[in-house]
């Protein structure tokens, strides 16, 4: 499989899983494995452009895939918009959901890059996040979406409030 | 941009970078050379004797090193408990199980897979025992948890005012005679409130690697109180606390169940030291309800009286609270933290009696608020409950009876506490002269005009937070259990290194808080060194001075003043040093922008680069000023700090399906001054769920076996994110007067503001239909059978 563009191989168990095989062999420990049962959403990673819970698939299953994981998702030193609106809009506070969450950001955004705040909740519902009360997470995803548009985000509560 | 502009303003937050690209490290990603891995084998049954344990058909399984039974530990003792009143924990269970999950025996292999296949294959013969999980019935003592134990009421936790046999008397005197007024209201409600499971997205995990050449542990652990750690384990195996080394790297989400030391902690240490190999343990989802501590788990009865002009004559709460099984680290305190605030923000006569009762469950201990939100649900419900018997707003009834400001500073409460300062009524009317509250009003009354059920709920709350006062050490504040006899102290070290950038060490332990920015701000502040020049460095026992940990909002309040406390050091000897290279007073140096310069004379100025550099060359400094340029202080408050507010929360129930919509919820929070608004809102939306989830969603249930039925994430349905709105906040600012930095503490005051206030919400939509009180969790068949209930009488 090809997994942040970087060709990889290996023989493995047949009952590895997928998260298991990037942490444990690839060493790619930024999915994480919150709960087992694809409910939390934490291992969420990219398996041939759709997002995918890597703790629900078998290694084998991703076999010929190429997978984008959290590591990947920087382009030429650059943040992905969503990485960046995650940093500017405080979407972040342990930081454990935060790949997971970030990866099925990118998802909803490139399936529905206008979404209004009821669509960015249902898009990231199958996502997990115990900190933030995932207020902050709306606005993370909406600055994304406003930088990917190319228009200005709105400015942060904090700065209006001030 | 001036650095003295950092403090109520906002950075990016530092701890973000290594985060957002997936470079942070937890301890489930520590890999050790040789690193074996443990997997435990649990009880099946909630009571039971263990009559064997035949461990050899899993030590001959592929990759097993070891297994462990009681008998291999028995040695090292029960798990210490910082407050051990009750039954203590066996590291493994030894000849009998008292909760379901409880681990029986240990295995270690070469990897996680091979330690729970061979995990299996260990063959324990159980017998089966009548387990006691109903509250009410091991409170009456019908079967006993403990046969060692004379009851199941580990102990009695009675107020009004605490400590007080005689206070107690004459307040329950003078309710007694209030009830007999003529004139008078009663309203009495048995209210539960349902244990929780706290629910770290991160499971916990440890890595423990024992070396013997250097008679020495490095050990990391997801936990907040990486000291308590590093003690408990020197005294378990009779080390000097300081061979030790405990880190808590990024931890993800604590919310008090990683306030605790856990018998895997010590056993994987043990295993460590016996197999002189690194050993990891990560918990799994599925075992960490019956493995790490839930919280929660009371049921009381709350009666107020009163006069029908509002003026409530006095409270009483007499109820049980869940132990669990085994006592851990402070589960018999938690009801006692309740009872600090137990006459929240009133100043009526109040009587508080709750029992604590051991269970064949999974321990309960402090999961955010910890008996904080208990006792203000339970208060801030029956006051409801009481302004709609007598037909009064329930704003009007709080503010009649609220301690007036005149009363502050330190107003004792009628249940005996000195509270640091407080305005309610101001904080209360604040709330509802924000046009939010106003628009949720007309958003009500609009609804129920078109015949929805619409519920606005409120609730005002006081809790207590920012320990603590030294003095606390007799009532168990300290980790003396762990031969470490501070105070909850706090700790912090600044140093400015050679180049002028500045390292920060304290003794916290964050989940998520984010210390690293909120105290370079501090530090920031203090010496004028950019923001980016400081590194703030947490977790590490190795490198930090004593720490207590980041638990009960505590860390801003008092680790916080003490990081200022020694900024304000650094400042006053680097202050001697610029006033010698610059020829001016000590009292004329100024600092902000990177160094500083002498009053009135910007020009006359020097780097933080070429202060250190004279700190660093001796030979250049004034006589009398030693080399280096360094300071650590502890701070003590003279008080633990009490936040306050006033909630708002808009709802719309089904009444066909019992559904519950939460539309809007408006807070209006007094934390004393911020020091970054954005951390303190963030902290403030995560508590507000999690209080808000207890009200609408989760709730950890026991069959009658004692067997948990909600083990996975989709029987214990955390909130997701279109289960909840955006929050409308806002706050007033009353400082703190025990404390330098007048801050008071943020982090579970969501929790405990919340609940009631969702639940206060239902009961006013569902009034007319008959509806007067509902038990958490309001899912729908809960709320659906309250209002067939309500329809039939």
């Amino acid at each position: 499989m090809t997994v942040n563009g970087r060709s990889v191989g290996a023989e493995v168990e047949p009952r590895t899983l997928l998260v298991h095989f990037l942490r444990e062999q690839l060493n790619l420990t930024g999915t994480h494995v919150g709960c087992e049962t694809g409910y939390c959403g934490a291992c969420t990673v990219m398996v041939d452009g759709t997002t995918a819970k890597s703790c629900t698939m078998l290694a084998v299953q991703a076999d010929g895939a190429s997978i984008t994981t959290i590591e990947g998702l920087a382009q030429d030193g650059q943040l992905h918009p969503v990485q960046e609106g995650f940093w500017e809009r405080h979407g972040l506070q342990c930081g454990y959901c935060t790949p997971g969450m970030i990866m099925s950001a990118v998802g909803l955004l490139e399936a529905n890059p206008n979404p209004t705040e009821a669509e960015i909740r249902h898009g990231i519902e199958g996502n997990l996040c115990r900190c933030t009360g995932y207020h902050n997470i709306v606005k993370a995803i909406e600055y994304a979406a406003s930088k990917m548009r190319g228009e200005t985000p709105a400015p942060a509560e904090w700065e209006v409030k001030a | 941009m001036s650095t003295t502009s950092v403090l109520g303003g906002v950075i990016k937050r530092r701890e973000d970078p290594a985060l957002i690209k997936g470079r942070g490290l937890f301890v489930d990603d520590v890999k050790m050379v040789g690193m074996l891995h443990v997997a435990f084998v649990r009880s099946p049954f909630a009571h039971a004797t263990i009559k064997s344990i035949d461990t050899s058909t899993a030590l001959s399984k592929p990759g097993v090193v070891a297994v462990y039974t009681a008998d291999e530990v028995r040695h090292l003792g029960p798990l210490l408990a910082q407050v051990a009143v009750g039954k203590l924990r066996p590291l493994l269970a030894d000849g009998v199980v008292k909760h379901s999950g409880e681990a029986v025996a240990m295995v270690v292999a070469e990897g996680r897979n091979e330690a729970e296949d061979a995990a299996e294959s260990v063959e324990v013969d159980y017998d089966q025992m009548k387990a006691v999980v109903n509250l009410k019935e091991a409170a009456a003592n019908k079967a006993k948890v403990h046969d060692d134990l004379d009851s199941n009421v580990l102990i009695t936790w009675e107020a009004g005012p605490w400590g007080n046999a005689e206070g107690i008397a004459q307040t329950r005197q003078a309710i007694a005679d209030a009830k007999v007024q003529p004139e008078v209201v009663i309203v009495s409600q048995e209210m539960v409130n349902q244990r929780l499971i706290p629910t770290a997205i991160e499971p916990r995990a440890v890595v423990a690697d024992w070396n013997e050449g250097y008679g020495r542990f490095t050990v990391y652990s997801s936990t907040q109180i990486p000291h308590a750690l590093a003690g408990a384990i020197a005294k378990t195996f009779g080390l000097a606390s300081n061979a030790v080394d405990v880190t808590a790297p990024e931890v993800g989400g604590g919310f008090g169940a990683k306030l605790n030391v856990y018998a895997d902690e010590i056993l994987v240490c043990f295993a460590s030291m016996e197999l002189n190999a690194p050993v990891k343990y990560t918990e799994s989802r599925r075992e960490s309800p019956n493995n790490t501590i839930q919280g929660r788990g009371w049921v009381a009865t709350a009666t107020i009286t009163g006069r029908h002009d509002g003026e409530i004559l006095g409270f009483e709460l007499e109820g049980i609270a869940d132990m669990g099984a085994y006592t851990q680290n402070f589960t018999v305190a938690i009801p006692f933290l309740g009872t600090f605030v137990g006459s929240g923000q009133y100043k009526f006569p109040t009587y508080w009696k709750i029992d604590c009762v051991t269970t064949h469950t999974m321990t309960t201990d402090a999961y955010r608020g910890a008996g904080r939100p208990e006792a203000i649900y339970y208060l801030e419900r029956i006051v409801d409950v009481f302004a709609r018997e007598i037909g009064m707003d329930p704003a009007d009834v709080r503010r009649r009876n609220y301690i007036p400001a005149s009363s502050f500073p330190n107003a004792v409460s009628p249940i005996g506490f000195a509270m640091d300062t407080g305005d309610y009524a101001q904080n209360l009317d604040a709330l509802l002269a924000t046009a939010e509250f106003a628009d949720l009003k007309a958003q009500r009354d609009q609804a129920r005009s078109e015949g929805r059920h619409v519920g606005l709920g409120l609730s005002s709350y006081v809790e207590v937070c920012g320990f603590g006062p030294s003095a606390l050490v007799g009532l168990g504040f300290s980790w003396s259990t762990y031969d470490l006899p501070s105070a909850f102290n706090g700790s912090g070290l600044v140093r400015v290194n050679a180049d002028g950038t500045a390292t920060v060490t304290i003794g916290t332990g964050p989940s998520g808080q984010g210390h690293e920015t909120t105290w370079a701000q501090l530090v920031a502040n203090e010496l004028g060194i950019p923001t980016d020049d400081i590194r703030v460095s947490h977790g590490s026992t190795a490198e930090s001075p004593m720490g207590v940990g980041t638990f009960g909002s505590r860390s801003a309040a008092v680790d916080g003043s003490a990081t200022y406390l020694a900024a304000r050091k650094v400042r006053d000897k680097a202050a001697r040093i610029v006033a010698h290279v610059l020829e001016a007073s000590a009292d004329d140096i100024r600092f902000e922008d990177g160094g500083a310069h002498v009053a009135g004379s910007p020009d006359k100025s020097v780097t933080w680069k070429e202060i250190a550099s004279h700190a660093y060359q001796p030979h250049t400094l004034p006589e009398g000023v030693e080399g280096g340029l360094e300071a650590h202080s502890v701070f003590s408050p003279a008080n633990a700090t009490w936040p306050f507010g006033a909630h708002a929360a808009l709802v719309e129930v089904d009444v066909e399906t019992g559904d519950m919509q939460l539309l809007r919820y408006l807070a209006m929070d007094d934390c004393g001054n911020v020091i970054s608004p954005m951390i303190v809102d963030g902290q403030l939306h995560g508590g507000l769920v999690q209080g808000i989830a207890q009200a609408m969603f989760e709730e950890a249930i026991y069959d009658a076996d004692g067997n948990c039925l909600t083990t996975t994430l989709l029987d214990y349905p955390l909130p997701t994110a279109g289960d909840v709105p955006s929050f409308d906040l806002h706050r007033t600012v009353t400082p703190s007067n025990v404390n330098p930095l007048g801050v008071k503490g943020i982090g579970e005051a969501g929790t405990i503001g919340s609940a009631q206030t969702v639940v206060n919400a239902a009961v006013d939509a569902l009034y007319d239909l008959g509806v007067r009180h509902i038990d958490m969790p309001l899912r729908p068949r809960r709320v659906w059978q309250a209002i067939q209930n309500a329809r039939k009488s």
